[in-house]
């Protein structure tokens, strides 16, 4: 992998945080209501409307807005919300914490879950223990994520009473409780990456098991595991990055509603918040460092599968 | 055609999938005439009933028929999912085309753009444009729609360029045909096929993104019997009938398998790899 391909790859990471920045700006700005009549109320006077616009660029031409607003990212500095007047750069940030702890534990998880699944399923291939995780993963790609968290919450929450429905503890206060008040909306959020990837390792080892180099290395004589794990398993498990790579998009949009329900409050709950009250400069920083996290995510799955495959030489 | 259909209902995922499939569609087009009540229709003495000979899927906190709602809603929940795909299907068919036969740097230019855009996740994309539009099931559609172009231009794209390297696609520039022309009498419809299993399977993602933004507030509004929104309402008496919050969210889970399944089939009958 030369220098070249990672200067190139990091050009097109600013190339799309740029696409992005102008798209959020753009959705967000020409919003039908007016900003300045939305914080000062129906009743205000022309003067303190005018004064109030002024004061916070919206007289300005658009591009000029854009510029102002990006100049500020660039600088770190996301603006003032309009809902509460804190600082919205560090809240957003702080809230993407809570939410990266939750994309990891689902990742783990995921994991744990998903690689003995996909691996059965391969190995067995046409049996009883195939169908089964076919049918699970089928089930599990097919369930919209509230309708998981309902039923995550009916089951273990309502029914059997072993965790709590919702709410958010952080760790460093309490660590059993705030692990207790993660378990439902982790497994919630791994449901569906489960289903993929296992179905996705799955699909790929049952490739490498058909290749010509798997049955020399049946002939020679090796013991079944060490085909499986030393020979077939890395060169199935090589896609698969890619696969988690691309879920963690899905993943940042998932946590949205997993947040919402499970009053979780990280990055989607604050976008929510932000969307129905309209609060401008958080939904335009919750959304850039949402898509933020997706490029930089696949930016390094990416060199991580060019480290990692040998064979591919990118340039 | 019927070379095709033969060949889906040979897997099981593909005739699991076209049965669950035309079930759908079935109460899709009669749902509003087997609905045994009004889905409107209120009764204050039959709040939160469990299913019963009476009501099969039991009531609501109004005393709503749940199955009468269901099939009622099947029409704002399916219908507006088929178009929303459709409608980004389309356009994303024809970016991805566009840029498949322009080739070169207006092929870098347009594709690295479309990967931007799909770094924002779809819902999230969705949320926004909805919060623009305003909340409606009209708008939610055509944010679904948008949300869905960048994907299909990508998948699109890749199957457009082998066939850009065909004769009849060079024949084409040889007669002097114009751009407009070649894209979208010659190489569009040989594109069709893959597109059409892509769509398959995003149909049953737009089902759930539909439900999920309704169920957040921003898609269908109340009294519809859209089934996220039937989710939303009944979180609420979740304690009171947990059955008010099963059934409209088994339904969604049904239509998405539904198309997911047949999506599957119609992919290994069109590209048998194995």
């Amino acid at each position: 992998m030369s220098p070249a391909y990672i200067l190139k790859r990091i050009v097109l990471v600013g190339y799309t945080l740029l696409v992005v920045s102008l798209i959020v700006f753009a959705i967000t700005q020409i919003l039908p209501a007016d900003a300045a009549v939305m914080m000062l109320g129906e009743n205000a006077t022309a003067e303190a409307l005018a004064a109030l616009r002024a004061q916070m660029g919206l007289d300005a031409p658009i591009w000029a807005q854009y510029g102002h607003w990006l100049a500020g990212v660039l600088r770190g500095d996301f603006g003032v919300s309009m809902r509460t007047g804190q600082q919205v750069g560090p809240v957003m940030i702080e809230a993407l914490g809570r939410s990266l702890l939750l994309a990891l534990f689902s990742i783990v998880l995921m994991l744990m879950l998903a690689l003995p699944l996909g691996i059965i399923a391969a190995v067995r291939r046409g049996r009883i223990a195939d169908l089964v995780v076919s049918v699970i993963s089928y089930i599990g790609v097919s369930l919209p994520e509230f309708v998981t968290a309902t039923l995550v919450v009916l089951v273990l929450a309502d029914w059997l009473q072993w965790l709590p429905a919702t709410g958010y503890v952080p760790l460093t206060e309490n660590l059993l409780q705030g692990l207790r008040h993660l378990v439902l909306p982790v497994l919630t959020i791994s449901v569906i990456l489960i289903a993929h990837v296992s179905r996705m390792v799955r699909s790929e080892l049952v490739d490498v098991l058909h290749t010509d180099y798997i049955r020399a290395a049946r002939l020679k004589g090796l013991p079944g595991r060490t085909v499986l794990y030393k020979h077939a398993l890395r060169n199935a498990l090589l896609p698969t990055i890619t696969i988690v790579a691309l879920d963690i998009g899905y993943l940042l949009g998932g946590v949205i509603v997993v947040e919402e329900i499970f009053a979780l409050p990280g990055i989607g709950r604050q976008l929510i918040v932000a969307i129905q009250s309209r609060d401008l400069p958080s939904i335009q920083a919750g959304a850039l460092i949402m898509a933020a996290t997706y490029a930089v995510a696949s930016f390094l799955a990416d060199i991580a599968y060019a480290r990692l495959d040998r064979r591919i030489q990118y340039d | 055609m019927i070379e095709l259909l033969r060949r889906v209902l040979r897997s099981p995922q593909g005739a699991l999938g076209l049965v669950l499939v035309g079930l759908i569609l079935l109460v899709v087009i009669l749902g509003p005439w087997i609905a045994p009540y009004n889905p409107e229709s209120l009764a204050p003495l039959q709040r939160y009933k469990p299913p019963s000979a009476q009501f099969w899927l039991g009531t609501d906190q109004y005393g709503r028929d749940i199955l009468s709602r269901l099939l009622h809603g099947a029409r704002a929940t399916v219908v507006l999912a088929v178009f929303a795909t459709a409608l980004g299907t389309l356009a994303g068919a024809l970016i991805g085309t566009i840029s498949a036969f322009l080739g070169g740097r207006s092929d870098e230019a347009i594709m690295r753009t479309v990967d931007a855009v799909m770094s924002i996740p779809s819902l999230l994309l969705a949320l926004l444009i909805v919060n623009l539009l305003g909340k409606s099931s009209l708008n939610a559609l055509l944010a679904i729609a948008i949300a869905f172009t960048p994907g299909m231009a990508r998948v699109t794209r890749s199957v457009a360029l082998a066939v850009r390297k065909q004769d009849y696609v060079n024949a084409a520039i040889a007669r002097g045909e114009s751009a407009g022309f070649i894209v979208w009498r010659e190489m569009l419809p040989n594109v069709v096929a893959p597109i059409i299993v892509e769509m398959t399977i995003r149909v049953a993602f737009a089902v759930m993104l539909f439900a999920t933004l309704s169920f957040l507030g921003l898609g269908a509004q109340p009294p519809a019997s859209e089934w996220g929104l039937m989710v939303a309402e009944a979180r609420r008496f979740m304690h009171l009938s947990p059955w008010m919050i099963l059934w409209p969210s088994l339904a969604v889970a049904f239509v998405a398998i539904g198309f997911n399944l047949l999506g599957d089939g119609l992919r290994d009958a069109l590209n048998p790899r194995t």
